[in-house]
This record gives C-alpha cells, structure tokens and sequence, in this order.
C-alpha cells in the first residue's frame, strides 16, 4: 500500500513502460478491445433501446383494439360461422363490468382494410383517404399531434354532427397550395362538404395509421355512411397498474357474453395488445444489452488474461533485471508490487483509454443517425455499468498480475543474475 | 568486517552433488582490499555469493560486519545487500533502459531516498568515477570500460559496508581492467573493504592480500606488496 501511493513507485513504473512501448502496447491493446465493444455495444443497444421508445411514445402502452370475426363454435342455438358485429351498446357493458378499463373508444373506418375509401374533392384537385370516425377521447389513448393552428374534434363536434374533419399531412399537400392554409377550408368527402379544423403531424409506429387519414366526428360518420349502430373496433387503455394481458381477455369474454357466442370461442372477437408487442420488442433490445454485457465481459476477460500473459513473458525477459533490483536491495514484496501496480495501471490506462474511444463512437454514430427514422437515440451507456467495468478491471488486473509477480519473486536472485 | 568458518556448500543436480566448498575459514577486516584466486570452477563466484547474501551455504557461520548471517528470510536479506553491499559482476549488469545517472541512482531507490537526493547522490558518484558527463547515456552508448564504472559508481553509491566484484575486468582488454583497477584501489585507499575474484595474476597483484581456493579449499592465503595500476595507464 505504502508502495502505491510513493511516486517513485510511480517514476519506476512510468519508466518501465515508456521505456517498453513494444510491450506496453501489446499488454494494453486486449484490454482496450474488450472495454471498447463493451462500451460499444452497451451503447448502441441503449441506443436501439431508446430508439423503440421514442418510435413508441405517441400511443399509449397499455392500448388494445378489439374486433369482431365469425364464430367458429356452435352455441345457444346459433350455428357456426355466425358474422358477428360489434355494436354502440357494447361500450357501456364493457366499462361497468371491466373496471381496469380508463378510456374505451369505438370507430369506424373507410378504405383502411381493403374496403373502398372515401373519395375526396377539392376543386380540381382529388384523392382517396381513409375516413375515420372517431370521439374526441381517441387523443387520450394514441396522441395526436395537431398542427399550430388547428384543434381534434371535440365534444360539440359529436353532438352537433358538424360536418368538420382533421386531415393528414400528405392530404393537405395533395389538395392545398403551397401558401394556402388549410384550416377553415373545405374539402368534399363522398359529396358532402366538411370544413378543415386541423391537421395532424404522422408518428410512426402507431398501428395501421398514415399521413393522409382523415378523422371526423363519429356521430357525423354514421349519419354519412349510414351504419347506425354498428361500429368498427373498439380502441381501449388500462390503467397504467393493470394487467393489459388479462384485461384483454376479459374484453373479449365480456363480449361473448353480449353477442352469445360460446366462451371458448377462439375466432370470435380478434384483439391485439400493443403491450404485448412492446414487451416482446424491448424484451429483444433488453436481449441485446444483457448479450452486449456477456461479450464485452468476456472480452475483457480475454484481455485482462493477455495482460497476465504478456507480464508473464516480460517477467521472464526481465528475469536479469529483477535479478539485478534484488541484488541491489529490492525486497520481494518491492519486486511483487512493482509488477502487480504495471498491471493495474496497464489495465485501467486500457481500459479509459478504450471507454473513452467507446464513446466517441457511439456520440459519431448518434450523430449519423440523427434525423432519420432508424430507431436510435442517445446511446449512452450506463455510468453504473461503467463503473462496474473499471472495478472489476481493477480487481482482474490486480489478479492477473499476480502471477507473473509471483514467478518474478519465486526465482532466487543468485539464479536470476544467472540468466542470460 | 568479515569472518566465516567451516563453510561448506554444494550443488545437487539429481541424484549426484557437487561439494563445491569444502570448509572455508577465513576473515577480512575492514579496509582490505582481497583478491580471491582460482582456477575455472573451483567455487570463486559460490564463495563470493555466499559473502554476498545472494546465496546461502550449507554449514558454516558467516559474520558480516558483527551481525551473524544466518536462517535469513528473502527480505531482510535484501535490506542487508542494499545497506551493507555493493556488487560488481563481470557483465556489468547494468538496467538497459535507465541512464547511467538511474541505474546508479537504482540502490538508492531501494533505500527510499527522494528524487532529488538520489540524482544528485548519484552524480556525486558518476562524478568520482569519471562519467559525470555521461549520466544521461544508455548503456548501451557507453564502452566496456565506462560500463563497468557505472557500475561500481551504483555499488558505491549506497555507501556499502563491503564492495565485493566478481571478475569485474573478465570482459575487458588489459589497459582498460587496469582502469577499473585503479578505481578499485582508489576506492579502497578511502577504507573501504573490497573482495575481487579473478583469475588473473596481474589483477591479484593489485590487490593487498591474495586467497588461493583450489577444490573447495583455501590453499593459499598470503599479504602482497600492491601493485599500483596507475602505473600502467
Ligand atoms: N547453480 C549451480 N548448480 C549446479 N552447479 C553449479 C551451480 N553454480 C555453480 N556450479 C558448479 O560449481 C562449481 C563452482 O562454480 P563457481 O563458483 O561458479 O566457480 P568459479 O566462479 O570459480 O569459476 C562449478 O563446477 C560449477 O559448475
Ligand atoms: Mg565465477
């Protein structure tokens, strides 16, 4: 200990590796291999990590859909293959009986799976968009951003059947000029004139949506394409502390149970949990850390295991040497920690060197990617990680340095001065 | 200074032993200047070792300096050498990557003398054998001759009780052993007390007394007139 804190400790060692280049290279290089894909690799993998999130951050968690299919089991006397259709009535039955639910939403949807979509006018210009319609409590699951300027539809919308509709991006591009601005404008949907309230700004990552979908009112929806009762999908959030899993089945034996079907009919109501598909992404990014740990360990490993091997070899090349300190006076001890210290300080100077470098990199990639849709963002690694890597690199260094010290101090200096 | 009795020592190689010291007696005062003779393999440098804590013998006493030298772990041993003992070996065994002013500096180190001491201590001693203005070069720019007066200037340095050199002209030309040989006497005209093996006759004559071993036996044991080097450079 005494040794550690002595600067001519410290000159000493200096000297034997600046004096060593050869040697002090090849020692540290394994080492900074190792802690550079460490870091490396930690990195990019927090990186992809926060990437998914942000891909993520516009819907809700903890957001279902639910929709109907066909039956596929005979009950209650109706046979199999029974078309079934979710209904408005649906909604109250499931908020009361599932409490777990916080937002539950119907719509309805034109042009979204394979159907026609709404075609849309304004003068000489035309398109074909999807034609949502949706409540106004459809911001609260999956937010949307709405351009300065513009607004959702909101309650009155609904009540009043306005006749008024929020465009995409991509819509106001086709069908508005360059200066124009859209709002307060109008465009026909299927022959009916609706006034322009917003634009919305497309996310990705957020369902089946695009940058050219059109949200009105449902009520107005309903009048316009004539489906009373009737509605599409059932959009739905839990509270953040539910199980999303069970509350997902529970929607659908809620509906069973109001549509008669048979309460082990698989194929009757389709459902997805966006939950799920988030676990099972962040459950790969996760994977990508821990195997990201496994081999930037081992890599150390390997290179704090070269470390030992090259001081052994050195220790052998320097037998002379070590013979001479000890003739002069250099306790074992001195001889031992001499060694031990090279190693620690060859380690550590490897591996901040290697952590440094390691981060470069990852701020270099950070900065290629930026702006692009490739899901990675601020690829840091994490501090306690690092500090980790140092503390065992320090307690491997000192280790490994062990042996070779301890083959240094085991040749009798009468047969080290002999050594040639 | 010195004083040893019925030394005995050898060497197992397997099943055989070599009894390379066979009962040694003898005993140096302070500021002798020795010179231990003897053909190739008759136990010269064993002895040396022995006086030099390097190795250690079988049977015997040995007294350096009133302290009795026995059952010694590694580590008092080597606090012994660095207060007590300066070495000299035949090839020089300077450190190749430390100037002559660090390698003379090097017992010091050992001695935990400061930084600033050490330098100055040691070219204080570069200074005495000639080399001040080589104290930043490599060995391996310097002569034979120039080595192997670093190399006494680093024994030297730690101001030893005993120098004690093993054949410390065997690998230089004559003009130039005779160089060493006149440090060494300088050396030992200031009192200090100093062992030098060898094989050659010139060389033993420059010193004051000279000790014959022929098959691990002292045979011969005789004061000499001195012969100054000086005169032959
Ligand atoms: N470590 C050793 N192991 C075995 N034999 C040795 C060892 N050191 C020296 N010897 C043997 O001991 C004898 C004396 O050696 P040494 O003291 O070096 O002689 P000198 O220095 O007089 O030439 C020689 O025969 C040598 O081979
Ligand atoms: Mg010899």
């Amino acid at each position: 200990m005494r040794q550690l804190f002595d600067s001519n400790t410290w000159q000493e060692i200096f000297q034997s590796i600046s004096k060593n280049k050869v040697r002090t290279f090849l020692t540290m290089i394994g080492v900074f291999v190792g802690i550079y894909i460490y870091v490396g690799l930690s990195g990019a993998s927090k990186g992809l990590d926060n990437g998914f999130e942000r891909q993520f951050e516009t819907v809700a968690m903890n957001t279902m859909f639910a929709w109907a299919q066909s039956t596929s089991m005979p009950y209650d006397g109706f046979k199999t293959g029974r078309q079934l259709q979710l209904k408005v009535g649906d909604i109250d039955v499931l908020q009361n009986r599932i409490p777990e639910i916080e937002y539950i939403t119907p719509r309805n949807a034109k042009g979204v799976f394979g159907d026609t979509p709404g075609v849309v006018v304004r003068g000489t210009k035309s398109g074909n968009y999807a034609v949502y319609g949706d409540f106004p409590v459809f911001t609260r699951i999956a937010t949307k951003k709405i351009y300065d300027g513009g607004r959702f539809i909101n309650d009155e919308d609904i009540e009043q059947t306005r006749k008024v509709c929020v465009i995409g991006e991509r819509t106001q591009k086709e069908l508005f000029d360059k200066e124009e601005d859209p709002i307060g404008g109008y465009i026909r949907i299927d022959n009916i004139y609706f006034q322009v309230i917003g634009v919305h700004k497309f996310t990705p990552g957020g369902g089946f949506e695009s940058d050219s979908d059109i949200f009105i009112p449902f009520t107005t929806y309903r009048k316009l394409y004539n489906t009373g009762d009737n509605i599409g999908w059932l959009t739905m959030a839990a509270y953040d502390d539910a199980d999303v899993i069970q509350v997902e089945k529970d929607v659908k034996s809620v509906l069973k149970s109001i549509h008669r079907v048979h309460p082990d009919d698989e194929r009757a109501f389709g459902s997805f949990n966006l939950g799920e598909i988030f676990n099972r992404i962040m459950g790969f990014s996760n994977g990508l850390t821990f195997l990201s740990l496994i081999v930037g360990i081992a890599t150390i490993l390997a290179g704090i295991i070269g470390i030992g091997n090259i001081l052994l070899i050195s220790v052998k090349e320097r037998t002379k040497e070590l013979g001479v300190r000890r003739a002069l006076g250099a306790t074992p001890s001195e001889v031992r920690n001499q060694i031990i210290i090279e190693s620690l300080f060859l380690t550590l100077l490897a591996g901040i060197i290697g952590i440094i470098i390691g981060a470069l990199t990852l701020k270099g990639i950070d900065m290629a990617t930026q702006g692009t849709d490739f899901p990675y963002a601020n690829p840091t690694v994490p501090i306690p990680l690092v500090l980790g890597a140092l503390g065992l690199m320090i307690i491997l260094g000192t280790l490994i340095g062990l042996i070779p010290a301890q083959r240094a101090v085991s040749i009798r200096p009468i047969d080290a001065l002999r050594e040639e | 200074m010195i004083e040893i009795k019925d030394l005995h020592k050898s060497y197992k190689m397997g099943s055989n032993s070599l009894h390379v010291l066979k009962g040694i007696n003898f005993s140096v005062d302070k500021g002798e200047l020795v010179a231990i003779m003897g053909s190739s393999g008759s136990g010269k440098s064993t002895l040396l070792n022995i006086l030099g804590m390097l190795d250690v013998a079988d049977t015997g006493d040995y007294t350096l300096d009133g302290v009795p030298i026995k059952d010694m772990n590694e580590t008092k041993a080597a606090q012994y050498r660095n207060k007590f003992l300066g070495f000299v070996f035949q090839s020089f065994n300077l450190i190749n990557y430390k100037s002559a002013m660090e390698n003379v500096a090097l017992p010091l180190y050992y001695q935990r003398m400061p930084r600033k001491e050490r330098q100055e201590k040691a070219l204080k001693y570069l200074d005495q054998v000639g080399l001040k203005e080589w104290a930043t070069h490599l060995p391996s720019e310097l002569s034979g001759g120039q080595k192997q007066r670093v190399a006494i200037a680093r024994a030297m340095a730690a101001e030893p009780k005993v120098l004690l050199a093993d054949e410390p002209t065997g690998a230089l030309d004559s003009t130039t052993s005779y160089e060493v040989m006149d440090l060494i006497q300088k050396i030992n005209d200031e009192g200090n007390t100093i062992l030098v093996v060898t094989h050659e006759e010139d060389i033993a004559h420059m010193c004051k007394r000279i000790v014959h071993l022929k098959d691990g036996v002292i045979v011969e044991d005789k004061k000499v007139k001195q012969v100054r080097a000086s005169a032959y450079v």
